[in-house]
């Protein structure tokens, strides 16, 4: 069985974050982890290779500065990475990306968190689905694969989907399908040699641009009204919230 | 019960710079063991008073048992700055558990590797590495403590064996280890190194019980009745105080990584509470008083980082001198219990209670300015180095 997963570059969920200009991202001092969904995916795909054999080939669509991130896919036990160069700026430039990468490496199984927690716009995997035509299963939460039929699960409102599917398949993944592990000692010292592969980026066709950032306003401070006043409550939520 | 472990790691001059990519991805798998294995029950243990055995195999995996011991005899084969970021780790968690991690990689590994014999490397250290084994180091005595060369416990050669006699205290890990490391001297009154096999006749291990400091790590005393020790468990070559010395030298570089770790939990801690406390209409970080600890308690962390960073570089080189290492352990140690006793105060009333780390760093950190060299030994270490007269006999 051979796997691919993507991983993303993605700021750690504690970041407390600032632009520069409005434009882009301030990175001063924020730590990259392996986005959180797709570290799901990984650790999902060594336990299903680890069960019955096969290699997990990570990709990332990015910059020389993301390779850590892929070094430490690759201490958690990924057999080895690709790396292709160039910025990530729109959901259809990676998806293409790694696309052209898939094509010409039979991949049983491409799996993708369900969405990066940076951007969070969550198209890669139907993106690369319909470029390579290829079955999409997203936001799942359980993989199983048995005698070439996959079968997975996705939560659905008020209540749970189970379906199969043929391979080969894209799917993304959702809190439950696995929990990520910490690497330990030998996965790190393990990842100073495993292969990680430079590609050049094939064209650099985006369909959406990104024109600026902003931060959601700060918190106002808080008017307390005593619980005897109701008449002031529906006064100050008519005149001021605007809400009734 | 504790709370939820939330520690982000201060780095006010952005000294992740300096580390490279390999030591942020050891120091960030260190941390996210501690926060899943140890920070949810660290508390209880403490009051128990227990060192929760599973924590051993968690320790080996994540390089913690000898991080510079070289892959050929079982260890991972890393620097010094990854060696003492893992401390630092370690001890962000809890001192105890960086206490019977120290002993194990700078006590027991260290000298096993530096003076053993290529047979005692082969049989104990990959096995210490995994943690199959556990050792403790056995230097100090109930009169000998911050003067080890008087120590009384001795060995007589009979031939093809030793005969170990006397006593040792406060000793790191004895309740359980399965080996010690201990330091006896033999009949021309030279200090002489040895492994000492739990199991062999005469041989005990008392615990060390009420001890309000350090209570996840277990500490004990052995007692050695003439124990029949063969000479192949005896360290050929090495003789005298330097022995010892040399093993406390990369005990104490692993101690002035982890006091930061105790120190920068406190300060974070403290942080996060002054700003969600709210007093007198508004979070108490916002009163003066409480930003000139919080702003020392961040320059004094920024500055032991500084130092315990070129440290490393200069311990990579093999140029770190023992004053130097001294003056390290004595400081960092020094301000984590200053920022334990200053941010425990910013908690208030909940800065006693087990909901929150500090109180039990601040004991934990009470054993650590005293053991591996006392805080005044030290400074007349330094004392003795820029003066070249010793202050202490
Ligand atoms: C929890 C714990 C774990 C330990 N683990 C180990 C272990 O695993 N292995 C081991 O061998 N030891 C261990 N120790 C022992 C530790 O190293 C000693 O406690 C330490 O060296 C101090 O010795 P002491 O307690 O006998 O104090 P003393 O040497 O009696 O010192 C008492 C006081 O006198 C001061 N003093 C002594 N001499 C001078 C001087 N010349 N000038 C000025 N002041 C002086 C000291 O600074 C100190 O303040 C441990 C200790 C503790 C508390």
């Amino acid at each position: 069985m051979k796997f691919l997963v993507c991983i993303s570059n993605v700021p750690d969920t504690t970041t407390k974050i600032s632009f520069t200009d409005g434009k882009a991202l301030n990175s001063t001092g924020v730590q990259f982890i392996i986005n959180p969904y797709d570290e799901m995916a990984l650790t999902r795909a060594l336990e299903i290779k680890e069960a019955a054999g096969g290699t997990v080939t990570v990709i990332n669509v990015g910059a020389a500065n993301t390779e850590p991130t892929l070094r430490k896919a690759l201490a958690i036990g990924a057999d080895d990475a690709i790396r292709v160069n160039t910025e990530p700026t729109d959901a259809y430039l990676v998806a293409h990306q790694i696309a052209e990468v898939a094509k010409k490496n039979n991949y049983d199984v491409i799996l993708t968190g369900r969405e990066s927690i940076d951007y969070n716009s969550g198209q890669v995997a139907t993106m690369l689905a319909e470029m390579l035509n290829l079955p999409c299963i997203t936001v799942a939460t359980k993989l199983e694969i048995a005698s070439n039929e996959a079968t997975l699960e996705r939560e659905i409102d008020g209540g749970k989907e189970v379906l199969t599917s043929s391979l080969p398949f894209v799917a993304s993944a959702q809190k439950g399908m696995a929990e990520p592990r910490i690497p330990n000692m030998r996965g790190i010292m393990a990842a100073r040699t495993k292969p990680l592969q430079v590609l050049e980026a094939t064209g650099d066709e985006k369909l959406t641009s990104s024109v600026a950032y902003e931060l959601p306003p700060a918190k106002q401070a808080v008017k307390l009204i005593s619980k005897d006043n109701v008449a002031d409550l529906v006064n100050l939520l008519h005149t001021e919230a605007k809400v009734i | 019960m504790a709370r939820a472990d939330l520690y982000q790691h201060p780095d006010y001059y952005l000294m992740d710079e300096l580390l490279t990519d390999e030591h942020k991805m050891i120091r960030d798998t260190a941390r996210a063991w501690v926060k899943k294995e140890v920070s949810p029950i660290v508390e209880d243990a403490c009051q128990k008073a227990e060192f929760p055995k599973q924590w051993i195999k968690g320790l080996a995996e994540i390089g913690a048992f000898g991080p510079y011991i070289p892959e050929e005899y079982g260890g991972p084969g890393l620097d010094q700055i990854s060696y003492g970021l893992i401390m630092q780790e370690l001890e962000r968690g809890d001192s105890g558990l960086r206490s019977t991690a120290s002993v194990q990689s700078s006590l027991v590994m260290f000298p096993i590797y530096t003076f053993g014999t290529e047979a005692q490397k082969k049989k104990y250290l990959p096995k210490l590495a995994k943690g199959e084994l556990m050792g403790c180091f056995g230097l100090t005595e109930p009169d000998h403590g911050s003067n080890p060369s008087g120590m009384l416990s001795n060995i007589k050669d009979k031939g093809d064996h030793y005969i170990l006699n006397g006593a040792k205290m406060w000793i790191s890990n004895s309740p359980f280890a399965d080996i010690a490391v201990v330091w006896a001297k033999d009949e021309t009154s030279a200090i002489r190194g040895m492994i000492v096999e739990r199991g062999m006749k005469g041989f005990t291990t008392p615990e060390t019980h009420g001890k309000w400091s350090l209570r996840a790590s277990a500490t004990g005393e052995l007692v050695f009745d003439n124990v029949i020790v063969p000479k192949e468990n005896v360290f050929p070559d090495i003789k005298g105080l330097k022995g010892p010395l040399s093993c406390l030298n990369s005990a104490r570089y692993g101690i002035a990584w982890g006091a930061i770790g105790a120190a920068m939990d406190c300060y974070d801690s403290a942080l996060r509470y002054s700003k969600e406390r709210v007093q007198f209409g508004k979070p108490i970080a916002g009163f003066q008083l409480t930003q000139k600890k919080l702003a020392e308690m961040i320059t004094e962390i920024t500055k032991a980082q500084m130092l315990t960073w070129r440290l490393g570089v200069l311990k990579n080189e093999h140029r770190a001198t023992p004053a130097q290492i001294s003056m390290a352990k004595r400081n960092n140690v020094h301000i984590a219990l200053t920022i334990a006793r200053e941010a425990r105060q910013i908690h208030g009333g909940m800065g006693i209670t087990g909901e929150y780390p500090i109180m039990r760093h601040m004991m934990n950190l009470e054993s650590v300015i005293t053991y591996e060299g006392t805080h005044d030994i030290h400074l007349l270490i330094t004392g003795m180095d820029v003066t070249g007269i010793a202050a202490f006999e």
